[in-house]
């Protein structure tokens, strides 16, 4: 990347190379966590956070980092920076750290983070590496924003908390789809988003590993 | 730079600093945020008491409210109060494990899945005289599906209409089993019996497949089988005289706990 600016750094995971759509990283959480948009938006949030500190930090140290104990390096400074994540979340935010669970504590395994660490800020100045933690956290913010939307108002009928489509349970008139508060269903959206992407971004779509061939001709095979 | 990164010097070196300071970070956000952890955890264990005994609206003080209800230890072998423990301080975890103030469950006691329960328990009285309650609050707590489900459960002062149910901390699948804390599922509850008749120790309620009829059996979480066999387990296991069984039997019989606990004293000092 000789010619990044902070803007194309910022935008760039966006869509173009969406670290959930197209490196498809993270998927883990993006499964779990968005079963409603509130919780989606801490826990991007928080994996903004880490994401830009942890490049931040991997970046500033880089020339010192020996390259045999590289990955348990960057390893330590994103669990730490997890850690007071998970810490501040239940002094500030304590319903919330409820919900999110054990989820928080895996951000320290999202392969985003760490693929960022090891493949960007270890070879980027800190401002850059920043800016790329905060582009990458959007991305992967984005995705999630998009996944928590579809299953909350078709899951409980709601946004954000607040009811709009009233559920049959509540003497509305909607009958939410259960299948959407189960971690697969993120796989159907997220599947069908990066069906989006590939259509408008043309690029990204991968050249086929095989060729298909046509079936054989039924009187050829007699 | 005069030596290079890959020297043993280096590497040991960028070790011990990074452990240093990442250490330091992270101890210092743990100590300095943990008393705002210990009052939140606390203020939501609280706001469950007093959302199970209807007492909780939305925006009111806490710890107001949570000053009208009186917390008693009772010892769960007699049914009778005890005076050994403060309640304010009162471990439940910390006397499970204590061989003096716990026992281990065997096999098939062990309906709640709790391995080791404490014989002494925290329980909380709501109405202007603690001797004639209107509500007991009691703590209940077992394995649902996927991890231990803790919570309260509200009876009237007869010992034998709910009042409600609360789980402050559980791991359930949000949107099944987590519906237990659902407040129409949570609402069916009211006015349930526990027992099916005065002398039965037997708790009768349960959590049915499908739609419940009649006053012992509230409506199944459909999707969430286990759980709410969980749910009747730990029932089952709390209101048995095994848990607060024996306390429950004074309220029906019209004794209190209180008069009981002096009688035995008295009995006591005339043996002496």
């Amino acid at each position: 990347m000789a010619d990044a600016t902070p803007k194309s750094v910022l935008t760039a995971p966006l869509t173009k190379n969406n670290p959930i759509a197209l490196q498809v990283l993270g998927i883990c959480s993006a499964l779990a966590v968005t079963t409603s948009m509130s919780v989606s938006l801490v826990m991007t949030l928080a994996v903004i956070f880490v994401c830009a500190f942890s490049n931040l930090f991997v970046s500033l140290i880089r020339r010192h980092i020996p390259s045999s104990i590289r990955i348990i390096v960057q390893m330590t400074i994103i669990a730490s920076l997890v850690i007071v994540v998970d810490q501040v979340l239940k002094a500030f935010a304590y319903e919330m750290s409820k919900q999110l669970s054990v989820f928080v504590g895996l951000i320290i395994t999202n392969c985003i983070i760490m693929g960022r660490a090891e493949g960007f800020a270890m070879q980027n100045t800190p401002k850059m590496s920043f800016i790329d933690g905060i582009g990458n956290g959007l991305g992967y913010g984005l995705v999630l924003m998009i996944v928590g939307f579809v299953r909350e108002l078709f899951g409980s009928g709601s946004v954000f908390g607040f009811t709009v489509l009233q559920p049959v349970q509540d003497g509305g008139w909607y009958v939410p789809n259960g299948l959407l508060l189960l971690p697969p269903s993120a796989f159907f959206i997220i599947g069908l988003l990066i069906w989006v992407i590939r259509e408008t971004h043309p690029e990204q779509v991968e050249e086929n590993e095989f060729k298909m061939k046509h079936n054989t001709e039924p009187k050829e095979a007699v | 730079m005069a030596q290079s990164n890959d020297s043993i010097k280096k590497i040991l070196t960028v070790a011990f600093a990074l452990c240093i300071v990442c250490s330091v970070i992270v101890s210092t956000a743990a100590v300095a945020l943990r008393p705002m952890q210990m009052l939140n955890e606390e203020l939501d264990r609280k706001t469950n008491v007093l959302r199970v005994a209807g007492l909780y609206e939305r925006g009111i003080d806490v710890e107001a409210a949570f000053a009208e209800i009186t917390p008693r230890v009772v010892d769960m072998r007699t049914g009778e109060y005890t005076d050994e423990f403060d309640p304010e301080t009162f471990d439940h975890f910390q006397a499970a494990r204590d061989p003096a103030t716990g026992r281990t469950l065997s096999g098939g006691r062990d309906i709640a899945g709790l391995s080791r329960v404490e014989n002494f328990a925290t329980v909380y009285l709501v109405g202007d005289d603690p001797d004639n309650p209107e509500q007991l609050i009691v703590p209940i707590r077992g394995q649902g599906l996927w991890g231990l489900m803790r919570g309260y459960m509200a009876i009237e002062g007869d010992g034998n209409t709910i009042v409600g149910i609360t789980y402050y901390e559980h791991s359930e699948t949000p949107g099944l089993g987590a519906e237990v804390n659902n407040p129409r599922w949570q609402a069916q509850w009211e006015g349930k019996q526990i027992f099916a008749d005065q002398e039965s120790l037997t708790p009768a309620i349960r959590v049915a497949r499908g739609t419940g009829t009649g006053e012992h059996e509230v409506d199944g979480l459909s999707g969430a089988t286990l759980t709410a066999n969980g749910v009747t387990n730990m029932l089952h296991f709390w209101l048995s005289p095994e848990g607060f069984g024996e306390y429950l039997a004074k309220f029906r019989a019209g004794i209190d706990p209180e008069e009981a606990q002096e009688a035995d004293v008295e009995l006591e000092s005339e043996g002496a």
